[in-house]
Formats: C-alpha cells, structure tokens, sequence
C-alpha cells in the first residue's frame, strides 16, 4: 500500500544545515503541522541566534530575530498584541538554556500563550561546538577537551523538569532520531499549537537532535549516540500541569 | 510488482544517508555521482520501493516525495 508523502508547502527551500542535522527534520514537522492546520498565514515565529537562525532560509511564515536568548520575550510581547496567531520561538539549547534561561523560565512562570520549540542539541553549534548547559558529562566539546566534569562545570540542565514547577499548558520532549519518535514529535508540535490556539497556555516542545558535525561523528553514529547515552539523561515523553505522563 | 511514485530532489541530498539506513526493502543506495554541492547523492531501485514513506519521514533535507 503507497501513501502520499508530498513536501509542505511552507517549505520554500532547501535548508542549510550540515549533513545529518536534525534541524531540517523539525522544520519540517513544524511545517506539516501548519499546513495541516491550515495556520501558515497566521503564524510568526521568533528567533534569536546560532544555527536555529537558518529556519529563515527555508519556513515560509513571518519571522522575527530577537536578541540572542531573548526569543520568548519578544514572542510573549507580539501574542500579547496579536492574540489570533500562532506565535511560536525555535531556539537551540544554547539560546534557550543558558542566555535565554531567564526569558525561558519566566515565559513558563507566567504562562505566557505561546509555544517555544527547544531543539537539543548538547552543544553551541554555530560557534563551533562548544559545551552548552545541556552537554552530557563526560562529553568532549570545544570548551571541554577532557569531557564535561560535573564537579567544575555542573550536571546538565534538564529544562523539562525546571519547567515543570510552573502551571504551563502543555510541556514534552521528543526526539528525532529515529522514525517513530520524529512521528510522536510532530504529535507534541501538533498538540502544543492546538492549545495555544485554544488560548490554553505555555506550551514547549524540547527536541532531542543530532549535531554529527560538533560531535565529530558520522550521521549513523550520532543517532546511535542518541538512543544509547543521550536519551539515558533526557527521557522522552509529555508533561501536563507538570506530571510527565510516559 | 507494485511500483510507487517516488520522486528524489538530489540537488536537496547532503548524503546524511539516513534514509538508506532506514529503508527496510533495501531500495536506496549510494551512486557514483555527486551534486552541485559536491554531496555524493542517493539513488532509488524503483522494483525494490514500495512508497512506504519511511524515507520521507527520516530525511532532513526534503529529497523525497511520493504519489500513491
């Protein structure tokens, strides 16, 4: 049995990320989404800075750069003045996590109506790989040449559990190493676009994704490194009023 | 035989080759060529596809499409 598999319309181009990135593969479930729902002309999206940026090369809604971590603040302002869209922040965990984890958890604590698309990586990828607040211990990067030492750097920052503490609307991790988790992951983009259009809440969806580049890995190795260490410390699965539910 | 209407944008391939570890009926494969990119790029056995889409869902750079 064939099935219809056709490239959404809100993809205007081909994107720019390196080979094996995940980045492209969320874009893509953002945009099926949209189109499913019918919403691309009303939504805007929200950006900051690093290699979540390049969304611009490729997403056809109308786009916003904000200063770098800042993305949910300008997000919360524009939902605020512009209730009937979509308001959606694609973000890195470097922009997410460590600049912007003030704008991240106070959107959260006041349940601000927009959703903020969190793609983990476990490095500042543009800059050149360096440890971000998610790298694993253990992990080599740029910064941490003998691997991540959680006595002088801290374990990682697992950002569902923060979140969780506030009243948010919806919160879930997915992952888009393999298949069956890129399909549950464009379920929880699906299910936090729904409740914000219901004007439900704060919603975020945290993706875990490869970065074979900066873990100077082959795209194979990366998603094995994925479903072998990675998800190990970020457990998959959704959040509602903060109790995960899988 | 049941052929399926695949259709590759191999301009698109970065040769991530995701999709060749995916596909269960071993119907894609490395070529020989490369693109504009310089990217070595995938190529589709059309006897062995099935259109199962499992391609499409593990691609990050939008090479694939297919009719039923």
């Amino acid at each position: 049995m064939a099935i219809t598999k056709q490239i959404p319309d809100t993809i205007f181009a081909a994107n720019s990320f390196c080979p094996g990135c995940g980045h492209g593969i969320v874009i893509r479930l953002i945009a099926e989404v949209l189109d499913e729902m019918d919403l691309s002309d009303r939504t805007i999206g929200v950006l900051a800075v690093g290699c979540s940026c390049l969304v611009n090369r490729t997403l056809a809604v109308d786009l916003m750069q904000s200063a770098h971590g800042r993305a949910t603040a300008a997000a919360a302002g524009i939902k605020r003045t512009r209730p009937g869209n979509l308001v959606f922040t694609y973000q890195g965990d470097g922009d997410a996590i460590s600049i912007g984890i003030a704008e991240t958890l106070y959107s959260a604590q006041r349940d601000e109506k927009i959703t903020q698309i969190i793609v983990n990586n476990g490095v500042f990828g543009m800059t050149g790989g360096q440890m971000s607040p998610t790298t694993l211990v253990g992990q080599r990067t740029a910064t941490s040449e003998k691997g991540r030492n959680s006595e002088i750097n801290g374990d990682p920052v697992n950002i569902m559990k923060l979140l969780s503490q506030f009243n948010t609307a919806y919160l879930a991790r997915g992952s888009v190493h393999d298949a069956a988790n890129i399909l549950k992951t464009k379920q929880y983009i699906r299910t936090a676009f729904e409740l914000q259009m219901r004007g439900e809440g704060f919603t975020c969806v945290e993706v875990i994704s490869p970065c074979p580049t900066n873990w100077h890995m082959t795209p194979d190795q990366a998603v094995e490194r994925i479903a072998n260490e990675v998800l190990e410390v970020y457990p998959l699965g959704e959040f509602v009023k903060g109790e995960h539910q899988k | 035989m049941l052929m399926s209407k695949i259709e590759l944008k191999t301009e698109n391939c970065k040769g991530c080759g995701n999709c060749i570890r995916n596909c269960r009926f071993e119907a894609l494969a490395f070529n020989n060529e490369v693109n504009a990119k310089g990217y070595r790029i995938v190529t589709v056995d059309r006897d062995k596809c099935v259109g199962c889409g499992m391609c499409y869902t593990v691609c990050p750079d939008y090479v694939f499409s297919i009719e039923d």
